[in-house]
């Protein structure tokens, strides 16, 4: 499953449906699923163990995780649509990857998300407000990176796999066991950036892990016309092991996650994670994808829905009781009532607040141009002498 | 009592910049009931048909606007009836001013029920202004604490020993803003062991300019401009590292009292070697000269005397035993004479004891060696074979026990196998601290130094 550099461990006995047609030189692995769609556990030789220690509880917890983002997402796409956010670059379809990720992680480690990540930000104990004040255009970031160990997400598609790769390298010159993971998606993986920053990770064997996210499609450009061969083959030839997960399925993502997450902490170098999922909705409020996009396509992936294929889970191993049910509803509800209520309530940024970050220490040349400003603010609110020009 | 009050919605902007929109259709009609984020209708905006939901929980009182029609962002499209009080939904609280959603109270207790709806100020988050500046302590774990930056910052001081004390900066209890300057001077002052804070700047706004930090240091004038000249003598004013090397010097002569002991050796099997692994592949690009050898036999021969290799402790009355050893090397800089020193150098092997000799040297020469390089060595090494001279007496750096000098190596009759022979011959001289060692140590240590370089297989014999 995991290829290594010289491509030895590749299979090509399980050739994806969409890319294997095309190109016959593939030499990826196969797709490592967990879960089927229909929710039946598939037992896996190497990657059962790394998810042993997910019990009954740990998989309503996880339920519970995937319910509450997509709720998230519903109400933050909801706010936009009636004026509360300026802007939402929608989740849908991609909880089980962003879940099975991030609770795969640990506090200490640092994490460099794309704008999408809302629900790994939640889960690393952003604030609902902090999700939702970039979007409403309140603030020019969202959360203290350093409380929860989160980069304020990356709109330039990629960038962040370079501040990941550099910090990770920060990370081998401190000699901490600390884990570094970058989230970028299918399309960034075509820009310069991720590719350097896989050169410079593979150079240094940096403990970052390159967790992408495939849901098929950069605004309209469809991965297929991206790249012709499957995105896990890109990091072979940068000589940087790779897998490729059903991203749809929790416990794949997970043990996958753990996997590379591991490697870094032992000094086994970068590790890429392409998770084959589905953006299910537009690539944000401002997109419309049945121009570009067929509906039947949707539909397909609708069937491999990761919350409700969790769902056939739980019921077949009868967890899912009426009392899981009403608590995950609740905790939806609240947390879907609270983003609402924090996002309306936003207190209006005040003009001279822009200058309230530039530095971190007092700087006079700041001082002076919000004294310069304030003054100009002020000249309005003068009132103009007949006959003073 | 059921206060009801009005609400509009307006047409909000639905994708980043858009002045108008088409109602499609409507969802709704008047009179019906709604609830949150119901879907009331269907727009198209120049970028994508969308649904609209409702804001809102109520009953539909008024539809402003005709399917079929362009609407300007910002116009009332939709009036609803909700109940006051925010019974309407969880959050029912509105930003005033030019937000979609505007209320216009009617029926009940009208100025009540809009004074708390724009108040209830409960779930805002008043810290919007000077979010970033203040450190929100979680007891999460972070990888650099801010302790471990001040750890650096603290250390510095005891690290910067080439500068005058007056430039060692002194921990700050409070921030304030640093002084104003540009990158590369910056990093000369860095490098220089300087801090900013004491330099008076001289350029435009206080701005610290290359000349300032560099008459600040006095190395410009120590060695290159002398400032009186009068006739038949030269006076330049004593700072710098010429100032820093006489206190030094001062101190050790007259603190330690020097014993010099002196060995002639016959090195020709440690040419020999030298050439040899010149030509092996192993070495190539390394840079190998008799003081690399030299180097490796001090760092063996004090394996079996690292009384050597310690420290006479005056304040605390101990003497220090490294375990460890920062091999000096005496420089001869465009500042003045420095002694870098390598750190740990016991644990490197050749080829690493060579690139970091050469990395010591040339980094010297630029100029750019660092505090920490300069500071923390345990025992050093003076090649004064390459100006030609043979022996000397050379005097300890301070704080530590022994120092060894490296004569040049020349051609010259020497005794072998009871016959006379031209041989490759050096001087060795060693300088120690008799508070600590004695002359049986020394002279043992220098004893086994000459051994290696006399024969260099010897080293089987001592590791």
């Amino acid at each position: 499953m995991l290829t290594d550099q010289a491509g030895k461990g590749a299979r090509n006995d399980a050739p994806s449906r969409e890319l294997s047609a095309q190109n016959s030189l593939r030499t990826g692995g196969d797709l490592l699923q967990l879960v089927s769609p229909d929710g039946e556990r598939i037992s896996h030789p190497e990657f059962d163990v790394w998810v042993k220690d997910v019990g009954d509880e740990q998989l309503c917890a996880l339920y519970e995780d995937m319910t509450v983002i997509r709720r998230i997402d519903a109400e933050a796409t909801a706010l936009q649509r009636q004026g509360e956010l300026a802007l939402w670059p929608p989740l849908l379809g991609q909880e089980a990857a962003q879940i099975g990720s991030s609770r795969s992680l640990r506090d200490d480690d640092f994490v460099f998300p794309s704008y999408r990540e809302s629900g790994v930000a939640y889960i690393r104990g952003a604030h609902l407000s902090e999700i939702a004040r970039v979007w409403r255009g309140n603030a020019s970031y969202g959360w203290d990176p350093l409380r929860i160990n989160l980069a304020t997400p990356q709109i330039i598609i990629g960038s962040q796999s370079l501040h990941a790769t550099g910090y990770a390298m920060g990370v081998q010159l401190d000699g901490a066991n600390t884990a570094v993971l970058a989230y970028f998606g299918d399309g960034a993986t075509s820009e310069g950036d991720v590719n350097e920053a896989m050169v410079f990770a593979a150079s240094y064997q940096a403990p970052v892990v390159f967790f992408c996210q495939n849901n098929h499609w950069a605004i309209s450009e469809p991965v297929r016309i991206q790249s012709h061969v499957q995105l896990a083959d890109r990091p072979t030839g940068f000589g940087i092991p790779s897998m490729r997960v059903d991203g749809n399925d929790v416990l794949a993502v997970m043990a996958a996650t753990r996997v590379a997450l591991d490697r870094a902490r032992k000094g086994g170098g970068p590790t890429f994670i392409e998770a084959v999922t589905y953006r299910m909705g537009p690539h944000t409020t401002a997109d419309d994808p049945t121009r570009y996009r067929d509906p039947i396509e949707l539909e397909d992936w609708a069937a491999k829905d990761p919350i409700l294929r969790l769902r056939k889970l739980l019921e077949a191993k009868g967890l899912l009781t009426d009392d899981v049910e009403a608590q995950v509803k609740a905790k939806a509800d609240a947390v879907a009532a609270e983003l609402r209520s924090s996002c309306i309530g936003m207190a209006d940024p005040q003009p001279l607040d822009v200058f309230n970050h530039v530095y971190s220490t007092p700087n006079s040349w700041i001082e002076r141009q919000k004294d310069h400003y304030s003054r100009y603010l002020n000249s309005f609110n003068q009132p103009v002498e007949e006959g003073a020009l | 009592m059921t206060a009801t009050m009005i609400k509009e919605f307006r047409l909000p902007d639905l994708g980043e910049g858009l002045t108008e929109s088409e109602i499609l259709s409507w969802k709704v009609a008047v009179g019906d009931t709604v609830t949150l984020n119901q879907v009331i209708a269907e727009v198209e905006t120049a970028k994508a048909v969308v649904e609209l939901p409702s804001p809102f929980a109520g009953t539909v009182a008024a539809l402003h606007e005709q399917p079929g029609t362009v609407v300007e962002v910002g116009k009332p499209i939709v009036s609803f009836e909700v109940d006051d009080a925010g019974t309407s939904n969880g959050a029912a609280a509105s930003a005033a001013g030019d937000r979609s959603a505007v209320e216009t109270s009617v029926k009940g207790a009208p100025a009540a029920g809009v004074v708390e709806a724009v108040g209830s100020p409960a779930k805002r988050e008043p810290n919007l202004v000077g979010y970033g500046a203040v450190v929100e302590h979680t007891g999460r774990p972070t990888r650099r604490a801010r302790g471990q930056m001040q750890d650096v910052k603290a250390a510095e001081p005891q690290a910067v020993p080439i500068a005058e004390p007056a430039v060692v900066r002194q921990p700050e209890a409070e921030v304030h803003e640093r002084p104003r300057s540009t990158p590369p001077v910056r990093k000369l002052a860095r490098d220089l062991g300087i801090d900013l804070e004491l330099v008076p700047g001289t350029g435009p706004g206080g701005l610290i300019t290359r000349e300032d930090v560099q008459s600040f240091t006095g190395a410009v004038e120590a060695t290159a401009s002398p400032v009186a000249q009068e006739g038949r003598e030269t006076r330049t004013p004593i700072k710098g590292v010429r100032k820093f090397t006489a206190a030094a010097m001062v101190e050790s002569a007259f603190t330690a009292p020097h014993v010099t002991e002196f060995l002639t050796v016959d090195v020709t099997a440690t040419m020999e070697l030298l050439a040899r692994l010149k030509g092996n592949r192993a070495f190539e690009g390394y840079k190998l000269t008799p003081l690399t050898i030299a180097a490796k036999a001090v760092l063996v021969a004090l394996r079996n005397n690292p009384t050597l290799n310690s420290r006479w402790d005056e304040a605390s009355q101990e003497i220090v035993q490294f375990n460890y050893v920062n091999l000096g090397i005496a420089a001869a800089t465009p500042r003045g004479l420095t002694v870098p020193n390598i750190k740990d150098a016991d644990r490197l092997t050749l080829r690493e004891l060579s690139a970091a000799l050469t990395e010591l040297t040339d980094t010297a020469r630029a100029g750019k060696t660092s505090p920490s390089d300069l500071s923390g060595g345990t025992i050093s090494i003076t090649n004064i074979g390459v100006f030609g001279i043979d022996a000397g007496t050379p005097i300890l750096n301070p704080g530590e026990a022994a120092i060894v000098a490296l004569g040049a190596v020349r051609k010259a009759p020497w005794v072998v196998n009871d016959e006379l022979a031209v041989r490759q011959v050096m001087s060795l001289s060693l300088s120690f601290d008799h508070r600590l060692v004695d002359g049986e140590q020394g002279s043992r240590f220098l004893a086994d130094l000459g051994a290696i370089l006399a024969d260099p297989a010897m080293v089987m014999t001592m590791i």
